[in-house]
């Protein structure tokens, strides 16, 4: 049986969205080089056809292993050409189900994902002066990071 | 398939599977019956029991065989425990770097209230006889150091601290798993009084071991049972693999001075090689390791990712990073030696043999350059230590 499925394979082999948007609308980071991973995602958001702010173009630069990799490539894949509400409400499980699964010690990476998307939201709220509510935005709680 | 995980396992001899092979088939006597079929089977046992011990330069009667590495060293420090409180000794000596097989033993009679002293092996991988000197009480039971560490290969001066022990009166044990077969052993010059290895890790079969008890040293079951191996360890003798065991052992002894000559010009040429990839280190000493042992750490890239697109250009390697071990913590090695955790996560060990070629080893060079190049390329660490947003550490 292998590691991972096909699907993780594939993303990590041919990441989707990768490399850097100079000049980007918003950047995110979730994670932490002593833990291992961490995921920075750009963001290119525009005025979409329906009036909310759309997800125009998304990029990502990853260190991690063969599933942050993935998990980074696949939450792209799920906001890209979304409105920012719909790229708030992915959750890590949604990710991880796009992947087909991951083991249950490697769902920590669909997390960071959901939360490095989730900084970049904060990112451009906080560069347009857009009033949001807080709780979204909870710090993450990793002990083993915050030591 | 370019293997070079030898560490974890080798690939058997073909010579170690034929002769194992009659006793796959034909002779199949338990070695503890009265017949004469089944006495034809103990005299291989105890002829396989006596080519050992030469080997070793131990006595027949100090070779117990077990199922590996893990079971001999679990025998070992457990037995010394039992000695020990016998003595009212409850304290045992070790290095921060020994295989879980060791420290997780340790662990548990740190439990039942033993107290453990976990040596510090430095930057290059090695303890010295002088600390352990220093650490011995009049309460120590038990020494427990490794012959040749099985991450980074540095080998530790046995003798030297096997001397401090007897000295001392102090019983010695070494996990030897990666060094028999591939460095010169000898118990009674480095005054070994427990050794554990496996045969596996010298191109024997997988599943069986030797525990070496020097004469006078008590040891403790771990498996009840028959009376098997001196009444020590139950359980039927594993016959074709003590032979195939017996036979990869010969083999490597006899091979050793030849091969490690060319399997230690392989592995320079490999750390030159990977040696030229910029904020690159070798891990553990360079001189004082295990002719097969190169171990690297590069900086901004995870060890795990590493692995995966080194197997997707058919090289087999092993990394010490968190998410290969399924830990959120990278190895403790690299941590023993003073690695940090983000470089710790940057991990990788290749561990060849002599079966490992030259073309082999340029091509592991130049795929490691490409892999370690394009994860830096998408690494957000990576382009931090550019920027100079972080310091680099190597």
């Amino acid at each position: 049986m292998a590691l991972y499925s096909e699907k993780v394979m594939d993303h990590f082999r041919n990441p989707r969205n990768l490399g850097r948007i100079e000049n980007a609308d918003a950047v995110g980071e979730a994670g932490n080089a002593k833990c291992g991973d961490i995921m920075t995602i750009y963001l290119k958001i525009a005025d979409g056809d329906n009036g909310k702010k759309t997800i125009e173009d998304v990029k990502f630069e990853t260190f991690g292993c063969g599933s942050a990799i993935a998990s980074s490539s696949m939450a792209t894949e799920l906001i890209k050409g979304k409105s920012i509400d719909d790229a708030l409400n992915l959750s890590n499980k949604a990710v991880a189900e796009a992947l087909d699964g991951l083991p249950a010690y490697k769902m920590h990476c669909s997390v960071l994902a959901e939360e490095a998307i989730k900084a970049a939201v904060k990112d451009y709220y906080d560069k347009n002066n857009i009033a949001y509510d807080a709780d979204l935005f909870r710090e993450s709680t990793c002990a083993h990071c915050s030591e | 398939m370019i293997y070079a995980d030898n560490a974890a396992t080798t690939k058997l001899s073909s010579h170690a599977l034929k002769e194992m092979m009659p006793f796959l088939t034909d002779i199949y006597g338990n070695p503890s019956s009265l017949y004469s079929f089944g006495q034809e089977a103990k005299e291989h046992l105890e002829d396989a029991r006596a080519r050992i011990a030469k080997i070793l330069n131990a006595e027949p009667n100090e070779i117990y065989f077990t199922s590996g590495g893990s079971e001999s060293d679990n025998q070992a420090i457990l037995s010394a425990a039992v000695w020990g409180s016998r003595k009212g000794k409850n304290h045992i000596i070790t290095t921060a770097f020994e295989h879980h097989a060791v420290l997780h033993t340790l662990k548990k009679l740190e439990k039942q209230g033993y107290t453990v002293t976990y040596l510090d092996v430095h930057s290059n991988g090695i303890v010295t006889p002088e600390q352990v000197a220093e650490a011995i009480t009049e309460n120590t039971a038990l020494v427990t150091i490794m012959t040749a560490n099985n991450e980074i290969g540095t080998i530790q001066p046995i003798a030297e601290i096997g001397q401090v022990c007897r000295d001392k009166g102090v019983w010695f044990h070494t996990d030897a798993v990666q060094a028999v077969g591939h460095i010169p052993v000898d118990v009674k010059a480095q005054h070994i009084d427990m050794l554990s290895l496996s045969a596996h890790k010298f191109h024997g079969p997988r599943g069986v071991g030797v525990l070496y008890a020097r004469k006078g040293v008590v040891l403790s079951n771990l498996i009840e049972g028959g009376a098997q191996e001196r009444g020590k360890r139950a359980g039927t003798e594993n016959l074709a693999g003590i032979v195939g065991m017996t036979v990869a052992l010969e083999d490597a002894v006899c091979n050793m001075s030849s091969n490690s000559e060319s399997i230690v010009k392989l592995r320079n040429r490999l750390i030159d090689g990977l040696s030229r990839i910029e904020h690159s280190a070798l891990n553990g000493d360079a001189v004082q390791r295990l002719p097969g042992n190169v171990s690297f750490c590069f900086e901004g890239i995870e060890g795990e990712s590493l692995l995966l697109l080194l197997d997707d250009k058919g090289i087999c390697a092993s990394s010490g990073s968190a998410c290969t071990s399924g830990s959120l913590d990278p190895s403790h090695v690299l941590l023993a030696i003073g690695r940090v955790h983000d470089v710790a996560h940057g991990s990788l060990r290749l561990t060849i043999t002599e079966e490992n070629t030259e073309d082999e080893v340029d091509y592991i060079i130049k795929s490691v350059e490409e892999v370690v190049s394009y994860l830096r390329r998408i690494s957000p660490v990576w382009r931090d230590l550019q920027n100079g947003k972080r310091s680099f550490i190597l």
